[in-house]
C-alpha cells in the first residue's frame, strides 16, 4: 500500500539532503574561480568567430544563455570592468546561436567566462560567476608582457 | 532558437522562487516520508501553474507575496522570470513521473523521481543554484547533436 509509511522514502530523502549538500559546498568553492589554462594551450578565438573585434589588450568572452539566472549579473559585472580598463572589450556570446564554440571551447554551464589575450588565446576560464576581484586579477595577468 | 514567450520579460523579486524552493523541499520530503502520490499530484500542480502561467500565480508566489515579502527590505535587483520559471516546468516533469510512479504502485518510480526533484529544489533553497537552469544547455546540447545524426 502506498499510504503505508515505508523507510525507503526516508533512507533515499536523508542520502539526498546529504549528497546535494556535499555537492552545493564543492560548487560553491569552485564556482566562478578563473583558472588558468596553459598558455600554449590549443584554444584561440578570432574576431571572425566571435563576430567583433577583439579588445586590444585582452578580451573577456561570456556563454550565456536566456536560462541562466546568474548570466545578467555577470554581464553587468564583465561590462563594467571592460568599459573601465582601457583596450578590453566583453563579448557575450548567446550559447544557443553558437553551439560551434561552445563545442569548441567544451562549454557546459553558463556562465562561462573566457579570459583572452590580445591573440585570442584563452587563458583562463571560470565556470559560474566570477567575483570582480578575480576578473580584475586575471586581466591583470592576461595584459602584462610576457618576458618571452 | 528561443522558446518565445509574448512581451517583455517578467522581473521577479529573486527571493520569491527561493522560498517557493524552500516549501518544495519540505513537501517533497513529506512526500519521500509517507509515499503520499496525492500530495505529489499536488506539487506538480504547482509547478505546473508557476510554469505554464507564471511564478505569480504560484500559490507559494502568492504566500511570498502575502506574508514573507511585507517583512522584508526591497530587494537588491530584480531577476529574470525565464530561468525559474524553466527550472519549475523541469520540476513538474519529475513530480508528474513521480506522482504516476506512486499512484500506479511502482513506487520505485515515484521515490527515484521524488528524488531528484527534491535534489534540485534543496539546492535551490540551501544554496541558490538553480539545476533546472545549468540542465537547459547541456539539453541544446544534447539535441543538436540527435539532430545531426
Amino acid at each position: 500500500m502506498s499510504g503505508v509509511a515505508d523507510p525507503t522514502g526516508l533512507v533515499v530523502a536523508a542520502v539526498v539532503l546529504l549528497a546535494a549538500t556535499a555537492f552545493g559546498l564543492v560548487r560553491r568553492s569552485r564556482d566562478g574561480r578563473l583558472r588558468a589554462l596553459r598558455a600554449d594551450g590549443p584554444l584561440r578565438l578570432t574576431a571572425r568567430d566571435l563576430g567583433q573585434s577583439l579588445g586590444d589588450r585582452a578580451t573577456l568572452v561570456q556563454f550565456s544563455t536566456s536560462f541562466c539566472a546568474t548570466c545578467p549579473g555577470t554581464r553587468r559585472l564583465l561590462t563594467e570592468v571592460a568599459d573601465g580598463t582601457p583596450g578590453v572589450r566583453h563579448v557575450e556570446i548567446d550559447a544557443e546561436e553558437r553551439l560551434d564554440l561552445v563545442r569548441r571551447a567544451e562549454v557546459m554551464r553558463t556562465p562561462t567566462v573566457l579570459v583572452l589575450d590580445r591573440d585570442g588565446r584563452v587563458l583562463r576560464r571560470a565556470s559560474g560567476p566570477p567575483t570582480r576581484a578575480e576578473v580584475a586579477s586575471a586581466l591583470e595577468l592576461a595584459t602584462v608582457p610576457t618576458a618571452a | 532558437m528561443s522558446v518565445p514567450l509574448a512581451g517583455a520579460p517578467v522581473r521577479v523579486d529573486p527571493r520569491g522562487p527561493r522560498f517557493a524552493a524552500v516549501l518544495t523541499t519540505l513537501v517533497l520530503l513529506v512526500v519521500l516520508a509517507t509515499g503520499s502520490g496525492v500530495l505529489l499530484v499536488a506539487q506538480a500542480a504547482v509547478f505546473a501553474v508557476a510554469a505554464g502561467f507564471g511564478l505569480r500565480f504560484s500559490p507559494y508566489g502568492w504566500l511570498f507575496r502575502r506574508f514573507v515579502r511585507p517583512r522584508l527590505g526591497p530587494p537588491v535587483e530584480m531577476e529574470d522570470e525565464r530561468p525559474p520559471r524553466f527550472a519549475q516546468a523541469v520540476g513538474f516533469t519529475f513530480a508528474a513521473v513521480g506522482a504516476l510512479g506512486y499512484l500506479t504502485g511502482a513506487t520505485w518510480l515515484g521515490i527515484a523521481a521524488t528524488a531528484f526533484a527534491l535534489a534540485a529544489a534543496f539546492l535551490n533553497a540551501a544554496f541558490g543554484y538553480c539545476l533546472g537552469c545549468e540542465v537547459y544547455l547541456l539539453a541544446v546540447r544534447g539535441r543538436a547533436r540527435l539532430g545531426q545524426g
